[in-house]
């Protein structure tokens, strides 16, 4: 299977402003490969690299050391990108636009034409049900509304890979559902989905491949079932490899 | 050159989104009007100190609006964290750049055209003489020397970090190039050395907002200048624009925007 993306010993240090301060190290040595037609689940827990990693993918923040490409190409190239769709953890959109006016304009930056983005726009609005609020300001929507138009917005250039920032954070178990929906019906298209999260009985659920980070560096990655073996759940291994102890005396 | 008016087109959107752009629109032209209106001691007169004021006013109004509105672009987007969206889409750092500063350049534009018009209106409605093509020549160098301050303010956006300190710095050295930077070198002749060199060399080399200042062939009606000027004056001003939006960029590029 074709290799889409793909990190090289990555590292990424950021230069504290504070000279007497040594500089933190937010990833070191990481190395990833992921495959066409898979959902890879990116685990880890808080501050142990998976933000930045994605930072790396989406061009935000260039690596200290080492290498990224999307489908072969550095992701310091914007062209790196012409392919994926990305959902931040939070809703990021200009809020005084309205739903289809925020789809209208992130397909100009694709060069969609016309005729495609009415059609693409329709079909988006429809998936995510936001049709009847679609000339309605962002800024009036629930958080539900915005995260739908979030999942939308990621959609719009009908993308070969989709990077999600922990997507069904904060959502109820309604929202939840459509966006496992979602990934459910990209993966049958052949899509590839590369995501965050720290619902680990989700990503149980519908991961192909996880690769689990802690501190910067890669802890084990493998199949579901490789990952697992031994424990009686993804969760337990996790707690595992992360190297959690109890603080709670019996 | 799609991603560039696309970016564009969001940053005109939100300005006439914007209440407080409607707020200095709506006074300046009511001042202006009024201005207009008004006609002290039935003086025939008065209507060159009436154009002056306008003039003076579209000049504050639309340096008001271009500053204001090109400072708090970067800014504003780092702190929604709308840029995040916006450059994981296929769209470089320097389209960014050019597409903010497009838009708050074609906006500001738009509004400076129709204060021009409102200007029209009142003083041809008085004079009963329409001078159509010195209007258009004012406009059109006030909209060039706005392109530098645009472009300069959009630099300023990507050091400092508030809009404010943008905004102030941005009206200090403005007004500061406006009334003084064309009598620099006059200024340096009557200054003891090192002085002397300090102010020759930074009346050399910052961008003279003034020469764009046509008000008095306005007011005096002294007829047009000769196209050449106004072309070299246009091509002065499209030099000094690229230098601060590569300079834009280049600080852009590096910049960590996730910090």
């Amino acid at each position: 299977m074709n290799v889409i993306l793909k990190t090289e010993k990555l590292r990424v240090e950021y230069r504290n402003r504070d000279f007497r301060q040594q500089s933190k190290v937010a990833l070191v040595g990481l190395d990833l490969e992921v495959h066409a037609g898979e959902i890879f689940g990116f685990l880890g827990p808080n501050g142990a690299g998976k933000t930045t990693t994605m930072n790396v993918l989406l061009g935000f923040v260039p690596p200290t050391s080492g290498a990224a490409s999307l489908f072969g190409i550095d992701v310091r190239q914007p062209i790196a990108r012409q392919r994926i769709g990305y959902l931040p953890e939070l809703t990021y959109y200009y809020k005084f636009l309205t739903a289809e006016e925020l789809l209208r304009f992130y397909a100009k930056i694709f060069g969609l034409t016309r005729a495609e983005t009415d059609k693409r726009i329709a079909q988006l609005l429809k998936l995510v049900e936001l049709e009847h609020a679609a000339k309605r300001p962002i800024k009036g929507y629930s958080k539900g509304m915005q995260q739908r138009v979030g999942i939308a917005q990621s959609l719009i250039n009908n993308p070969d890979l989709l990077i999600l920032d922990e997507p069904t954070s904060g959502l109820d178990p309604l929202g939840r559902m459509k966006v496992r929906e979602i990934i459910q019906r990209l993966k049958d298209e052949g899509k590839t989905v590369f995501f965050s999260s720290h619902e680990l009985g989700e990503v149980e659920a519908i991961c192909d491949h996880v690769a689990i980070v802690h501190e910067g560096q890669l802890k084990a990655t493998g199949t579901v079932a490789e990952i697992s073996a031994g424990h009686t759940n993804l969760e337990q291994s996790f707690l595992k490899i992360v190297g959690y102890q109890t603080t709670l005396v019996p | 050159m799609n991603k560039i008016f696309a970016v564009a087109g969001v940053v005109i959107k939100e300005l006439y989104r914007r209440k407080d752009f409607y707020v200095l629109f709506v006074l300046t032209a009511v001042l202006t009007l009024a201005a207009g209106a008004v006609n002290f001691f039935h003086d025939e007169k008065i209507i060159r100190y009436v154009k002056d004021l306008c003039l003076l006013l579209i000049w504050v109004s639309a340096l008001l609006v271009a500053i204001i509105t090109t400072a708090r672009q970067i800014p504003a987007e780092r702190e929604a964290r709308t840029i995040f969206p916006l450059l994981a889409k296929p769209v470089s750092r320097a389209q960014v750049i050019a597409g903010k500063f497009l838009g708050c350049w074609l906006a500001t534009g738009v509004a400076l055209f129709i204060f021009y018009f409102f200007f029209a209106i009142i003083t041809g409605s008085r004079e009963h003489i329409w001078p159509v093509g010195v209007y258009l020549e004012a406009a059109w160098m006030q909209w060039a020397m706005l392109a530098i301050v645009i472009a300069m303010v959009l630099l300023g956006s990507i050091y400092f970090a508030a809009p404010s300190s943008t905004n102030v710095i941005s009206f200090i050295v403005v007004a500061g190039i406006l009334l003084v930077g064309g009598h620099l070198n006059a200024i340096a002749l009557s200054q003891p050395e090192p002085m002397q060199t300090v102010l020759a060399w930074v009346y050399f080399v910052i961008p003279h907002l003034e020469w764009y200042d046509l008000r008095d062939f306005v007011v005096y009606d002294l007829g047009t200048v000769p196209a050449r000027a106004v072309a070299l004056a246009t091509l002065y001003a499209a030099v000094w624009t690229g230098i601060f939006l590569l300079l834009a960029w280049f600080g852009f590029r590096r910049k960590n925007l996730t910090t």
